[in-house]
């Protein structure tokens, strides 16, 4: 504790001086009757909504379906072999945490998996993508929330490659702001994504990527 | 960087001077109404867009009502995640505290997300003074660091620049700060973005101390959280060593789930986003996971002068979305600069001139409660309902009990004697509709200042009131 506490708290407190002594900061009302939701809807609708805003905000999304009892790391794992066969091999970038069927259906080294066990910045900034997980996915805002957990890892590995794609589960999607805030752990860092990283700095023309990554791909995981 | 806002002229002598300069307003234009209409689309999907603006007031009407109390939790949490704090009385103060803190780490660079709480304070200044080159990343700041420029916008601070200037600025300029701009640039926004992006991506990568500020820190639990849409912030607050974050003392909301509230208000006010494409937030310090080394300096500079005043504090509700300025008939031919502060636009005017205190207001900052025409719009679009025109006759009627301004007591005077009687206000504004071609189009006298860069609005041909009664009285039943 350093600097001017002692001094600044006293001049908050007399400029304060007009609010009675005995108040108490929830005695200063704060009605809450705003939407805790604005979408409705069950699973179905949400999904749709999910993968609408996303798509407005220039992520690409694919669905991966799975019949009920069926296998959905191996879906996924299908998927994501897809999503990776088109482009050069290059070195995929795994968290840890990452279920091995997701990585399950890719040809041997094509791409390279790099797995993080503390890589230093400049072996991250040589991987070509990044496959997380996530917390926490909001459909009204088309937004992802990263909190470090299981397949997501520490903040730098979704942010340093050009590409990242993302599974979401079923059980991960939320209506709402609201409802995603009540889920997530405030002592855990967040990293809330909403489409690739953008700017609008010239002339107000939209450009994707600048430096998070330009690419973002959704795989919504979705049973029956 | 040697541009800074001191010395800069009056508003009225500044917005004539933009007002002037064709390509400043036509950027001006289209960006403020390019946003505008963002806004107002996203806003219109929300039914209860009203409810979350009163609730979003009520709760910084708590946070500011015991600042104390909220900054304490703050302190308390922060430091219990592994953070430290510091308090900063003052410009002077926070700068020495941040420069200290850097010079502890051993590094001479810095990387900065734009802040404006850094830019009121002028931190890249003092640093410089302490041989410690701060970069701005984001692309507009690094635009307007790069041309030796100010911002002019909170949220576009380049606004006032086209493409073909800021390639002209990259390919000039580049390579004095780190990597240059490639020699075949073009203008198209995607090649300047690229340009920006491997130019600073190499500082990124090896920076070891990141500054930054904060949309909001939450008092409960010490978190701190930043909005943003490029990624440069995330690459700050994630890649160094040590991050050091200057933080407003307005800034807090007071638990977790207020941040319900505003990360609907303001990305949706700001951008016209449903939500911006990055947020940040961070609890002291993770291990294994960013900066291991967290300062959190909480600034004052003004602002317990600000709360000090019972009409004039709801200015520090503000959350900086830039609304009020984008829909602001003023700054729209104006531009930022005329401002001649960190804080442009409505907000600014009301802002500035209490943040520079009760005892100090220079003529710059008098003049700044009349850069408005009171026409109510910026209220309107508040998310958090500052009812800005409210603050400006507030700070009128404090210039006016100042030294000086005969004139405008004057004026105020009259103004008060016709608003008083509805009847005599009704008997002038018909006085006005018969003489309105007789009005000229600039005022003479104490109105010359404004009115010259500003056309006088037309006077209409008839009274509201009586058009009303005229056309739709019967309907309204015989409203008066
Ligand atoms: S005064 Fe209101 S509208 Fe203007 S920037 Fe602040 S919060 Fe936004």
């Amino acid at each position: 504790m350093t600097g001017s506490r002692e001094r600044v708290l006293a001049r908050v407190r007399a400029a304060l001086a007009d609010v009675p002594a005995d108040e108490r900061p929830e005695d200063v009302a704060v009605v809450r009757d705003y939407d805790r939701a604005h979408a409705g809807g069950g699973e179905a609708e949400l999904f749709e909504l999910l993968a609408d805003r996303l798509v407005d905000y220039r992520a690409s999304v694919r669905e991966v379906a799975v019949e009920p009892g069926g296998d959905a790391g191996a879906a996924v794992g299908a998927a994501v072999a897809e999503l990776l066969a088109g482009r050069g091999a290059g070195r995929l970038l795994l968290p840890p945490g990452v279920p091995a069927d997701w990585t399950g259906a890719l040809p041997d080294g094509a791409p390279a998996l790099l797995r993080d066990d503390g890589l230093a910045v400049a072996e991250l900034d040589r991987a070509d993508a990044v496959l997380t997980g996530c917390a926490v996915a909001i459909a009204e805002t088309g937004t992802i929330v990263l909190d470090g957990g299981p397949a997501q890892g520490r903040r730098a590995l979704s942010l340093v490659p050009d590409r990242h794609l993302c599974v979401v589960l079923a059980d991960q999607v939320v209506a709402s702001v609201p409802q995603a805030l009540a889920r997530l752990d405030p002592s855990r860092p967040l990293t809330w994504i909403s489409g690739p990283s953008a700017t609008s700095d010239i002339e107000l023309d939209r450009v994707e990527g600048v430096h998070g990554p330009r690419t973002l791909d959704v795989l919504l995981v979705r049973t029956g | 960087m040697t541009a800074t806002f001191v010395g800069i002229p009056p508003f009225p002598e500044a917005a004539r001077e933009a007002a002037g300069n064709a390509q400043l307003r036509h950027n001006l234009r289209r960006a403020t109404h390019t946003i505008r209409d963002r806004r107002a689309a996203v806003v219109g999907e929300l039914d209860d867009w009203g409810r979350l603006r009163a609730a979003g007031k009520a709760i910084k009407e708590r946070t500011l009502r015991h600042l104390d109390v909220h900054l304490e939790r703050l302190e308390a949490a922060v430091t219990a995640a592994g953070g430290h704090v510091h308090w900063a009385a003052d410009a002077a103060e926070a700068n020495a505290i941040v420069t200290r803190l850097v010079k502890a780490t051993g590094e001479t660079e810095v990387v900065k997300v734009k802040s404006m709480a850094t830019q009121e304070i002028g931190l890249n200044e003092a640093l410089a003074e302490a041989g410690i080159s701060a970069y701005e990343t984001d692309l507009a700041e690094l635009i307007v660091q790069l041309g030796d420029d100010l911002p002019s916008h909170i949220l576009v601070p380049a606004i006032h620049r086209n493409r073909a200037e800021i390639r002209e600025i990259f390919l000039r300029t580049m390579a004095d700060w780190g990597r240059p701009a490639p020699a075949d640039l073009t203008d198209e926004p995607a090649a300047l973005a690229e340009a920006a992006r491997l130019h600073l991506r190499e500082r990124f990568l090896r920076a070891k101390v990141g500054i930054s500020g904060a949309n909001f820190a939450v008092a409960e639990t010490g978190t701190l959280v930043v909005l943003e849409s490029e990624g440069n912030g995330r690459m700050c607050l994630t890649l160094p060593e040590t991050l050091i974050s200057v933080v407003g003392i307005e800034k807090l909301v007071p638990t977790w789930d207020d941040l319900e509230v505003f990360l609907q208000l303001l990305p949706r006010s700001s951008t016209g986003e449903r939500m911006n494409p990055y947020t940040s937030t961070w609890t002291g310090v993770s291990p294994g996971d960013g900066p291991q080394e967290f300062h959190l300096v909480l600034l004052d500079n003004g602002r317990t002068d600000v709360l000090a005043d019972s009409v004039g504090r709801q200015a520090l509700r503000c959350i900086r979305c830039s609304a009020c300025l984008n829909i602001c008939p003023v700054y729209e031919r104006a531009g930022g600069h005329a401002y001649g502060s960190v804080y442009p636009g409505p907000i600014g005017a009301i802002l500035t001139p209490q943040l520079h205190g009760a005892g100090g207001m220079s003529a710059a900052d008098a003049a700044l409660p009349y850069a408005s025409s009171l026409c109510g719009a910026c209220y309107e679009v508040c998310p958090v309902a500052i009812d800005i025109p409210e603050v400006l006759v507030h700070l009128r009627s404090r210039v006016v009990e100042g030294p000086g301004h005969r004139a405008e007591k004057a004026a105020m005077g009259a103004a008060g004697w016709a608003l008083r009687d509805h009847r005599r206000l009704t008997r002038l504004q018909r006085a006005a509709s018969r003489m309105r071609d007789l009005v000229p189009r600039h005022l003479p006298g104490p109105g010359a200042a404004w009115t010259s860069t500003r056309e006088v609005p037309e006077i209409p041909p008839e009274p509201f009131r009586d058009w009303w009664r005229r056309t739709r009285g019967a309907a309204a039943g015989g409203a008066r």
